[in-house]
């Protein structure tokens, strides 16, 4: 047992830490660090994407980026987040649940959007039950274009949005 | 067998008069009449023991003053998809229900009454389904050609009506449609007596994006980018249907080069994919080790996708007539590499899953779908397969699959561990079948790209995705653009097969459940 362990140990060890990602990364645990004393915690909400974002949202915290050790946390409950990342053309279905999701985090709060149909509604724009983007529903303060946004496009857009947001 | 045959021994026996309209390929089209299109359904659904994979409606008031109703089922022996086709005259609007005498049909018809606004007479279930009534008024059927637009939408007062379970002790819970993880939205009402769940009702639709609608006028090529939108996680197998069905209905050629160059793509979605599941079960007994392998195996092969197509997901690969990996014979041993690896990887992975008594204990016995539950709700895909069900759309249509060892992968049981060794059998079959494939692909000189002709016509395409068949019946106009496109993902009616499985289980082991069906919400709600 403890054999296998090892393999799959030097597994995970190979290949962690591309020089641009090392990069970014600290760039990001050191913004985070002044801003908001060592963790963003981002609470994410699918409108009606195709689920693309979510598997590369997901693929951030697998081993090989681990956003994790940058300090950016996924929460299961917007009233832990200080950040919302939302993907999708916001359906009319999804609409309130967005609004309320929103409305339910704590201030100081900011939007994140991911995908290109969370932009404008992308692929799906000029569908009859789709709002067309977050931004009709909610205030929007950084988008992440792609189709869907890569991991690396994803911590790169995270980080600009730390940067760029003002904190009292 | 062609037409005849199957009249001799299908219709003839039955005694009714049923008339050929079209036969082409591997479609057969029977028209009927409101009286005998329930017994012909039943006949078919009894005879080729299918049930209906696709059903729905057509518009054609305009030219004929009619909507036209299709109801497909699979002849696996046969080797054809045989339709049922009835007439609904525009001034009556009504036609019977088949759902009480096949249950399958249910969902298909609740999605043909809220999108045509044709009423299924006798159905048990009158429930709108993806147009919620909280925020879209009556009166307002999208795939209706004349369908303008409500003005108004949201906030109409209404309320969806559940399912009530009442009784000393038994208390809902009601969860999402935001979920606590990074996943779609749906909404899942559990009625619970202390620790088990009595029922659990599934409302979907959160994610409808009228898809079916936004298909009609374009070209087909607009059309292709669309349908790799619908479910991303099976970004390939939707375009792939989408192709498919275009070829067919214009006569393309496709080489066999494209087919195996398309079988490798199908082949790699699906191994992320079901690892992907695997990590995720590990996940939801917060077993993390072996999902952090997983991600790690997910990770690699979708690094391979982009090296072999440019695009993480294999979107923009797929074309009419060709498809072509970037897979010089440099790059050859590059993939034999990253494949060698992912075996050796998922030997350990298993290792660590099976040798771990408190996960074999929440994966055993759990989630247990019955095999008649299955077939009845048209269960189909992966789900259908862990319960003994032998379908699988590859050795229905082998295609390039011919030349391979491809094996159908599959279990008995219906639980969660049944769910789980189909994914791992299937993921070391694909695994093997990249590599014959690759084989194949040497002996196969390359070609120059055609552009291919678009005409009039209408046609099938449908490949075994990741969960399931994928399945896309299209039309097309006389400017080569799309007229009417249905979609059905295996999602669409596994869900009922989730909702089923997790009866008398405690509402903890309801992830695990949900994560070994791996269900798409944007595939099923469109």
């Amino acid at each position: 047992m403890n054999n296998i362990y090892n393999i799959a140990k030097s597994r995970i060890q190979k290949g962690v830490v591309t020089e641009e990602l090392t990069l970014i990364g600290e760039a990001l645990k050191s913004e985070i660090q002044k801003k908001f004393n060592r963790s963003l915690h981002i609470r994410e909400v699918d409108t009606g994407s195709c689920g693309a974002c979510e598997s590369e949202i997901i693929s951030t915290t697998n081993p090989l980026y681990d956003i994790q050790r940058f300090g950016v946390d996924f929460v299961a409950s917007p009233r832990h987040a200080d950040a919302l990342l939302v993907t999708g053309p916001v359906t009319l279905n999804m609409a309130v649940a967005l609004k309320r999701t929103y409305d339910a985090m704590p201030t100081p709060k900011f939007v994140i959007t991911a995908g290109d149909c969370a932009f404008d509604g992308g692929p799906f724009k000029g569908s009859y039950y789709i709002e067309g983007g977050v931004s009709k529903i909610i205030p929007v303060d950084f988008h992440v274009p792609g189709c869907p946004p890569k991991p690396i496009d994803l911590i790169k857009h995270i980080l600009l949005a730390v940067k760029n947001i003002k904190v009292n | 067998m062609n037409y005849n045959e199957f009249k001799k021994s299908f219709i003839e026996k039955s005694g009714f008069a049923a008339e050929l309209i079209r036969e082409a390929g591997e479609e057969i089209y029977i028209k009927t009449n409101h009286e005998n299109y329930l017994d012909t359904c039943l006949l078919l659904h009894r005879g080729l023991l299918s049930p209906v994979m696709i059903y729905f409606a057509e518009d054609n008031t305009k030219d004929l003053g009619v909507y036209t109703l299709y109801c497909g089922f699979l002849g696996k022996q046969v080797k054809k998809w045989i339709f049922a086709v009835l007439d609904v005259e525009k001034e009556v609007k009504e036609f019977p229900s088949l759902s009480k005498n096949i249950v399958s049909a249910q969902l298909f018809e609740r999605e043909i009454r809220e999108m045509f606004g044709l009423i299924p007479k006798g159905s048990p279930d009158e429930r709108r389904f993806r147009l919620h009534e909280e925020v879209w008024p009556e009166g307002y059927y999208p795939l209706r050609k004349d369908f303008i637009r409500p003005e108004k939408t949201g906030s109409t007062g209404k309320e969806y009506v559940f399912d009530k379970i009442e009784g000393e002790g038994v208390f809902e819970v009601p969860v999402g449609p935001v979920h606590a993880g990074i996943i779609g939205p749906g909404h899942f009402r559990f009625s619970v007596a202390g620790e088990p769940i009595i029922n659990l009702e599934l409302r979907l639709g959160f994610t409808h994006r009228g898809v079916e609608k936004l298909f009609e006028g374009r070209t087909v090529q607009d059309s292709l980018k669309l349908a790799e939108c619908v479910s991303g996680d099976s970004a390939f197998a939707h375009g792939l249907a989408f192709t498919l069905a275009v070829e067919k209905t214009c006569g393309i050629p496709v080489s066999e080069r494209t087919k195996y160059f398309r079988s490798i793509c199908l082949e790699l979605e699906r191994i992320y994919n079901h690892v992907n599941d695997i990590g995720g079960m590990a996940v939801d007994v917060a077993f993390s080790y072996p999902s952090a392998l997983a991600s790690i195996i997910k990770e690699n092969i979708l690094r391979l996708n982009e090296k072999l197509s440019n695009h993480r997901y294999l979107k923009g690969i797929n074309a009419f007539g060709n498809c072509e990996l970037a897979l010089s014979p440099g790059k050859q041993a590059e993939v034999f590499k990253v494949l060698e690896q992912a075996e050796e990887d998922m030997k350990i992975l298993k290792e660590i899953l099976f040798s771990s008594v408190s996960f074999m204990d929440r994966v055993d016995t759990t989630g247990l779908l019955r095999r008649k539950t299955a077939e009845d709700f048209g269960i189909t895909g992966l789900a259908a397969r862990a319960t003994g069900i032998k379908t699988d759309l590859r050795t229905v249509f082998p295609g390039a699959y011919m030349k391979t060892s491809f094996m159908l992968a599959r279990q008995e049981k219906g639980d969660v561990l049944a769910r789980l060794n189909v994914r791992f059998d299937e993921v070391s079959v694909s695994l093997r079948l990249i590599k014959e494939f690759m084989n194949l692909l040497a002996e196969q000189k390359s070609e120059e790209k055609k552009d291919a002709a678009v005409k009039e016509g209408a046609g099938v395409g449908c490949c075994e995705g990741f969960r399931g068949p994928v399945i896309y019946w299209v039309k097309l106009d006389n400017d080569g653009k799309v007229e009417r496109c249905k979609i059905v993902d295996a999602s669409f009616n596994n869900w009922q097969g989730l909702s089923y499985c997790v009866l008398g289980n405690i509402v903890p082991d309801f992830p695990l459940c949900n994560k070994s069906f791996d269900l798409s919400y944007s595939g099923g709600d469109l």
